[in-house]
């Protein structure tokens, strides 16, 4: 009995996990290898860690490692606040309408992140968008939002938030409506405000939901990649060119697979290092309540 | 009396906060639709309208003649399916798998999946464009499909859901002398259609939207998805954005309609799936 079960379990895991090993361990212990070598697509020569060496003088390399960290830095509050914000409002005993404006708060969910370039490049067209124009009207200069690079790298936060806080929301709203009411009744009892409410009630209550929306933001965030190919296409200049685009452009474009390789498994470190602390802290929360 | 006006008062107050905050989400969607509407001579000259001044179908017109769309929606969409119901089931058979069967190799390969997380496609592009060559899936369609199948979400969504269903029914049905694979394909499978439905749905949306398989994988323009397609206009030197507005909104109507089908399914999703914290 027990034996036949095993070779079921087998049987049902079978085809998760020759694809895991194609796809994934293969690539993962090939790109540990190309990351070693200079490689350019037809012969792959032994260089040891040059590679390496080479990326951590590289300016470049720091610029879009530095402008990831600074976009996951300030995207990633943004993300999470722009959620909560939304996900608190339409809980609310105080709030009608809720339904309608769930699905504009969704909305964004089902389009795609090239199409989520394309509508805020509309927007912010320097010289035809729409945000320039109701600057002018008002009395404004128009914006350099695409010839300047922190001009373009604040487009790009935008468009962010506006992507990102749907499929949060659900996440959050779920949370929200599982919280016990007694601990609302509670602290109505002692007089407490909607404000007090929030911070001392709902805060806490999603201690664990926030931990996780933070996670896959700062995941999604690091390996941002389509949406700002769109929008920017990484410039003006490099300046909003982030880690993915840059390993996609050294490793495709100019064919330094090696060297895109090496790229590639520092940012697999960092991806690492958040997740391990992302689990401590996580799991400190659990032992705390 | 004084509370209850407060009351009015606060709800007045919050919601129409709340639809302005919703105006400003829908507004750049509104913007490109009403844009997508206006001849090219309008799109560009000042002082900007928001409404079109001669309402034209000409941009959508000139887009479905110059976008071969009905390939890129062919292909995008064998993909999108074929894909999404092999991933459904792989999802739900290895997630079955994982909750009610205790192997040790078996939480070896949970770690696995849990590891396939921090190492995602985005980041080793180049080993796995060298795999996709070495596996003969260049240029296929296939290509897009087979790597796409195996998702640690959805794993994890099916082992959550499967963990909550008690032991004593798959007993029961062993002593009837049913196999395992009967009891997964008669007896799971059907009581786990929510989250079949709701992991369904995100795999079409993650494969309808996707930009980084194809990008890799293809290179024929016949071969093209949707994505991809609208990704050679926004690339240009020179946008031609008659073309580049009509196309995202056409690009945008299957979802839409995925959405308004499924709504249910999708909204519940923080409540039911299992991804919650």
């Amino acid at each position: 009995m027990k034996d036949t079960n095993k070779k079921w379990a087998f049987i049902f895991v079978a085809a998760n996990l020759v694809l895991f090993l194609l796809f994934f361990a293969w690539p993962a212990l090939l790109g540990v290898y190309y990351s070693l070598t200079e490689y350019n697509g037809n012969v792959a020569t032994f260089i040891g860690l040059e590679n390496y060496m080479n990326l951590f003088q590289d300016p470049s390399f720091y610029k879009a490692m530095s402008r990831t960290f600074l976009y996951t830095l300030i995207g990633v509050p943004l993300v999470y606040i722009t959620s909560l914000f939304v996900s608190v409002m339409l809980t609310s005993n105080h709030t009608r309408g809720k339904n309608i404006a769930k699905i504009i708060f969704f909305f964004p969910w089902l389009v795609s992140p090239i199409v989520v370039g394309v509508l805020w490049r509309w927007m912010f067209g320097e010289s035809f968008g729409f945000v320039n124009f109701v600057i002018q009207v008002i009395g404004g200069n128009p914006i350099p939002w695409s010839s300047d690079g922190n001009f373009a790298f604040v487009v790009v936060l935008f468009a962010t938030a506006w992507a990102g806080t749907a499929f949060n929301m659900l996440i959050f709203i779920g949370a929200i409506i599982s919280i016990p009411r007694s601990l609302y009744e509670a602290a109505d009892v002692d007089g407490g405000s909607g404000w007090q409410k929030f911070w001392h009630v709902t805060l806490p209550s999603i201690r664990s939901t926030s931990f996780l929306v933070i996670l896959l933001a700062v995941f999604n965030l690091m390996k941002e990649f389509p949406m700002v190919q769109s929008l920017t296409n990484g410039g003006p200049g490099t300046d909003t060119t982030f880690i993915v685009q840059y390993i996609y452009e050294t490793g495709f474009d100019q064919m330094r697979v090696g060297y895109a390789s090496a790229a590639s498994m520092v940012l697999f470190v960092i991806l690492l290092v958040f997740s391990l602390l992302q689990f401590r802290f996580a799991k400190g929360g659990k032992v705390n309540e | 009396m004084n509370s209850k006006l407060n009351d009015k008062f606060a709800t007045t107050m919050l919601t129409t906060a709340l639809f302005i905050v919703a105006l400003m989400y829908l507004f750049p969607i509104i913007w490109l639709l009403l844009s997508s509407f206006k001849p090219g001579n309008e799109l560009f000259s000042y002082p900007l309208k928001i409404f079109p001044e001669n309402p034209t179908l000409e941009g959508y017109a000139y887009s479905w003649q110059t976008m071969e769309f009905i390939k890129y929606f062919v292909n995008t969409l064998i993909v999108a399916v074929v894909t999404t119901v092999l991933t459904v089931l792989a999802s739900a058979s290895c997630g079955f798998a994982l909750a009610k069967y205790n192997y040790k190799w078996l939480n070896v390969f949970l770690i696995c999946m849990l590891a396939t997380t921090m190492l995602p496609t985005e980041v080793i592009m180049n080993p796995t464009f060298s795999v996709i060559l070495e596996l003969n899936l260049y240029d296929s369609l296939a290509g897009l499909v087979i790597p796409s199948i195996s998702t640690a979400t959805g794993i994890f969504m099916f082992r959550q859901y499967f963990m909550t269903v008690p032991n004593d029914i798959l007993e029961s049905a062993r002593i009837d002398g049913a196999n395992e694979g009967k009891i997964f394909f008669q007896l799971m499978l059907p009581i786990a259609k929510p989250v079949a439905i709701t992991l369904a749905i995100f795999s079409f949306q993650w494969r309808w939207n996707d930009y980084i398989w194809p990008l890799i994988v293809l290179s024929d323009p016949n071969k093209y998805t949707v994505q991809i397609a609208l990704r050679s206009i926004v690339g240009a030197d020179n946008i031609d954005w008659v073309l580049l507005l009509s196309s995202s909104i056409i690009s945008l109507v299957p979802m839409i309609i995925i959405f308004i089908v499924f709504q249910r399914y999708i909204m519940d999703t923080g409540a039911t799936s299992g991804i919650k914290g």
